[in-house]
Parts: structure tokens; sequence; C-alpha cells
């Protein structure tokens, strides 16, 4: 197996987080009923035209500054010819890359790291513009046999292919560099990322050859991939199918492969009669992009600070352990949430912990993204205060919390509301702790006579007597006293 | 470089069209005749002229990212040969 190293090239289709399609004024939107987010251009008609969707552009430069790219200043759309019915026009509006054609990104790559712990930069060629086409339907009861079905509210919704070079070498770095596409791709805003709505798609060209070699072998695409699991998994099936053709003395055959997620297997996909003969040409319907130096500037402003130099900052800067930081920029959102704490003077790690903890637990079992949440980073933040101030104990201070993210409340108000503030005055206390050991001498008895287990006994009834409003340290050192 | 009756073939073939033997005899012919036309503009030196993608000076036309002019489920369909359950019906096409 050692024997072969296997070589990577991805296509990574992600769908852009506009409102409207790239060419029409149809919305862009998931599971609507069939045939409704159409305009006559996204059908083909006839004397309609295309007009570019400023946003596809700003997005799409957007995507390829974050990742290194060169903006070309000049680039333009080409129709790609094929015919399909799920394609109305004959064509699909794409770029091209070739000597003289440049589409709007070339050039920039990501950092994966490696097996072996250290890193490798995966190149990208390009970053291109262009539309996505309508979905077929085959297998569904309603389809009358010898039919099929055509929805075009996809028709027209605006992606951007992302084409790495042939610089990966394992299926695990490829299910990394999805990963980090993704993660850039959501932080960024420039798609929702959402893999089960098919927002990003993943196409690979694999081959093997002997290591050492630095001659590529017949490459194989793999299609059909709709989640970095399948990716994976795909890849893998696919290295194992040439190394076995391989060292059973025939060829690999150029050819496309669809991977089947239900039974883990890559199929060659029936061949098209004639070989691809695309038949690029620029599209006469629509003018050229032309983008100067200030607006490549303006998109450049309106990057975030990305995941990976976000993690990097949490770590060294805020002494956090590598799993907070993980945790806590898996999302932009939360991460902005979690600055936000901090910004108000909360120590970073007490506010890691809230966050990781509460906060994200809350919005587990409320099934709600953080910014639905109606406790704000400065009520969390006003929180944590009341716990330091030995106005409530951290016991009640969730409870708070769980009070706050219903309501919206400020803590200050529900404490006082609930009557929740934490009892630190000895004297009162003290009253408490006296009636309880009346209440229970047997169990005083074992406890002056040194069981520890007692201690939690009493705690527990101090706990459950005060409602847990009281200081436990000062509670301690009552029954401490008390028992001496 | 003339067009042979294996162009017209090709040709034929990606746009889905079929010719009988005659036809694509005249169809090289006419092509042929409609390429050495054209070849005429090989004479005008063209080194210096960037190569014309778009016949008018025109760079940057967008529109703004917002809704306008979908169909109804109805009108998109009106002019299908053969729908269903809000779908365009079409001949099978095998994966």
């Amino acid at each position: 197996m050692s024997d072969f190293e296997t070589v990577i090239g991805l296509e990574v289709h992600a769908q852009l987080a506009t409102r409207t399609k790239i060419f029409s004024g149809a919305l862009v939107s998931f599971g609507d009923e069939p045939n409704t987010n159409v305009t006559p251009l996204c059908l083909g008609l006839p004397g309609t035209l295309p007009v570019l969707n400023r946003q596809v552009v700003e997005l799409s430069m957007r995507m390829g500054l974050a990742v290194g790219c060169t903006i070309q200043t000049r680039s333009r759309f080409l129709r790609k010819n094929y015919f399909y019915p799920d394609l109305p026009k004959g064509y699909q509006i794409s770029q091209y890359q070739s000597n003289n054609e440049m589409p709007l990104a070339t050039g920039g790559g990501i950092e994966v790291v490696t097996a072996d712990g250290g890193t490798r930069f995966i190149r990208l060629v390009r970053i291109h513009m262009e539309e996505d086409a309508g979905k077929s339907i085959h297998d569904e009861p309603f389809v009358p046999p010898g039919e099929s079905m055509v929805d075009y509210n996809r028709t027209g919704v605006p992606l951007i292919e992302i084409v790495s070079e042939p610089d990966i070498r394992t299926p695990e770095e490829a299910s990394q560099f999805v990963n980090r596409l993704r993660e850039i791709l959501v932080y960024t805003g420039v798609s929702e990322g959402d893999m089960e709505k098919g927002h990003v798609r993943i196409d690979a060209n694999v081959s093997i050859r002997p290591v050492g070699s630095e001659e590529l072998g017949v490459k194989v695409e793999v299609k059909n991939m709709n989640s970095v699991r399948n990716c994976q998994r795909a890849l893998e099936v696919e290295i194992d199918r040439q190394i076995d053709v391989v060292n059973s003395g025939r060829e690999i055959i150029q050819q496309t492969m669809l991977f089947d997620p239900v039974r883990e297997d890559v199929r060659p996909m029936r061949t098209k009669e004639a070989s691809d003969d695309y038949r690029y040409f620029p599209d006469p319907d629509l003018v050229p992009i032309v983008v100067d130096q200030p607006w490549i500037d303006r998109v450049q402003s309106q990057i975030p600070e990305l995941p990976a130099a976000k993690r990097e900052r949490f770590e060294s800067d805020l002494n956090l352990s590598q799993d907070q930081a993980d945790v806590l920029t898996a999302d932009r959102q939360t991460a902005d949430y979690f600055e936000a704490v901090i910004a108000v003077g909360v120590e970073p790690a007490t506010a890691a912990n809230w966050v990781q903890g509460d906060v994200l637990r809350t919005l587990n079992e409320a099934k709600i993204e953080i910014d639905q949440l109606r406790a704000t980073p400065a009520q969390l933040a006003a929180l944590i205060h009341l716990i330091d101030n030995g106005t409530i104990s951290a016991n009640v201070a969730r409870k708070v919390f769980a009070e706050m993210a219903s309501t919206g409340d400020d803590p200050s108000d529900i404490v006082e509301r609930q009557g929740l503030v934490q009892i630190s005055d000895e004297s009162a206390l003290e009253t408490t702790v006296d009636e309880l050991i009346a209440a229970h001498p047997d169990e005083f008895a074992r406890l002056k006579e040194g069981d520890k287990k007692l201690q939690g006994f009493f705690m527990g009834q101090i706990m459950k007597a005060t409602k847990g409003q009281a200081n436990p340290k000062i509670a301690s050192q009552l029954l401490a006293q008390k028992a001496q | 470089m003339a067009v042979t009756v294996h162009d017209v073939r090709k040709v034929a073939q990606l746009a889905r069209l079929k010719f009988d033997g005659a036809e694509e005899r005249r169809l090289v012919d006419d092509l042929n005749q409609i390429l050495t036309y054209v070849a005429a503009l090989d004479e005008l030196p063209t080194d210096d002229v960037e190569p014309t993608a778009h016949v008018l000076p025109l760079s940057n036309v967008f529109r703004e990212d917002a809704p306008h002019g979908a169909l109804s489920q109805e009108a998109a369909l009106s002019n299908a040969p053969r729908s269903g359950h809000g779908h365009f019906r079409v001949p099978k096409v095998i994966e």
C-alpha cells in the first residue's frame, strides 16, 4: 500500500449568500414549491437578457481576498455549451481560465495539518463565478415511468467554484481542506455553507503514483460528494480501487465516478456518447467586469478576522486551551459573543467557561442560534460580576442565567425579584445552622466524631434551607466551628 | 483550413441535428463559402487590436441584489409541452 502516493485536487462549489439569483431577480430560497422562484430568464425563454447581480462579484472577491487570491482587474463570462434538461438555455454561464482568459480570482491557498503534525500549503488555481443548474427528479413516485421532472428554482443560483492545485496527499487532508474553506466561507458571510442544503458540493480528481515519482498518474474524477465525511470516504474507497487495479497489472482508465454514500462504493458514471466539447466562448449578452484598486481595498477592509487567526490569538493572547479556542471560534457569532463578554472586563477564562458551558448548552437545548439568545453579552458579564462580588453563588448564577436566557431580563432584576441574594451575613446563617444541628442530633454527633461524610449532609441541608442562597464558604466555616 | 464532412457531423452531433448525405455535402460547401468570405478579414492588420468580445465599450453593468420579476408556477409552466406536480416533465434522463 505504501508504495503509492496519492495526488488529489478538489473543486469545491459554494453557493453565495445572495437574496436573488446571479442574472435575474428571482429569489434564492431552499425548499420552496417547485418552479416558483423563476423568471423568464431562468427558464431560458427567448428575448431575455442577463444582468449581473453586483453582490455576486462582491462576495466572490471577498472569498478570493480571504484566501490570498489575486483579483483580476478584468474578467468576463463565457458560455459553456451542453444539453441537459436542467439547463434550459443549452449553456451554463461560467468563467474560464486559459492563456488569454482569466477568471475573477487566481492563486492563493490555505494551509492544512499533515499526518506527521507539519503543515502543507494547498495552492488554489482559481475562484470563478458561475450559475447553478436546475434540479432533475427521476425516482420520486410521482414521476411517470420513462420521464424525469425538472424544477428550475435552483437555475441561476450564484456559485463560486474553488479549484485547488493537485497538492492534497491524503483523504484526511482533503476533508480538512473542505472544512477550512467552509469555515472561511461562513465566517466571511460569503456562503451560508449549509451542506445539507447543498451549499457546498465537492468534486475530486484523484490519481496515484509510485512514491518518489514526479509524474502524475491517470486521474479519475469522483463526483457527488455532498458532505465532508462522504468526501473523505469516497476518496479512501477510490484510492483503494486504484491501488487494486495497478497491483493486479491492469491500467487505470480516465473516467468519472459517482460515490454512493449508502453502499460506500464508487461506480463509473455512464460515459457520454461524445467526449465533452463545451465550446466555451464569451457571452455576448454580458459585459466585462473591471475591478479597480479602491474596490479591492474596500472589499478587503470588510473581511473579518479569519478563524485560524482567531484561534491563534485566543490561545496566545488570552491563554485559552486549544479545545476552548476551537469551541469558541467554531462560528463567528459565538466568538463575537465571547469577545463582547471579555470586552466588559470579564476574565477570559471565566468568560470562556460560561460561553462554552451554560451558553452553548442553552442554545443546544432551545435549538437556537446565539444571535437569538435573549441574554446579551453585557448581561452575562453583569451576572459574572454578581458572583465575583459575592451577591450570588455560582449555583444560583446558573439558575439566573437560565431565566435571563428565556426572559432577556437583567440579572440584578432577576436576583432581586426572586430574592436570590446570597446570605453572607454570619449571624443570619448561624441561626439556620443551629436549627439544623438541633434537628439532626445523631448526624451532628457523628460529624463531631470526625465523619467527613456528614459535612456534605449538613451543607446540603443548609443549601436546602436557604434555597441555595447561603454563602458556601461562610456556611462551611460556621459548621466547622460548631463541630470542633 | 477547409471544413470537411467530419466537421459537419461533429457539429451536427453536438447540436443534436441529423442530416442525410446530400444535406451534409451541401453544408460542407455552404460552410466553406462562409469561411472563405469571412477570411477576407485576415487581410486587415489587427496586431494592435485587442480581441473584441463585445461591440459596446461597456463594463460593469450590474443590478442590485433585490427580488424582481418572478413568475407564478402556473405562468412558468404555461408553455411546457408536458407538466405535472408543479414540474416540467421531460423524457427520462439517465444518470
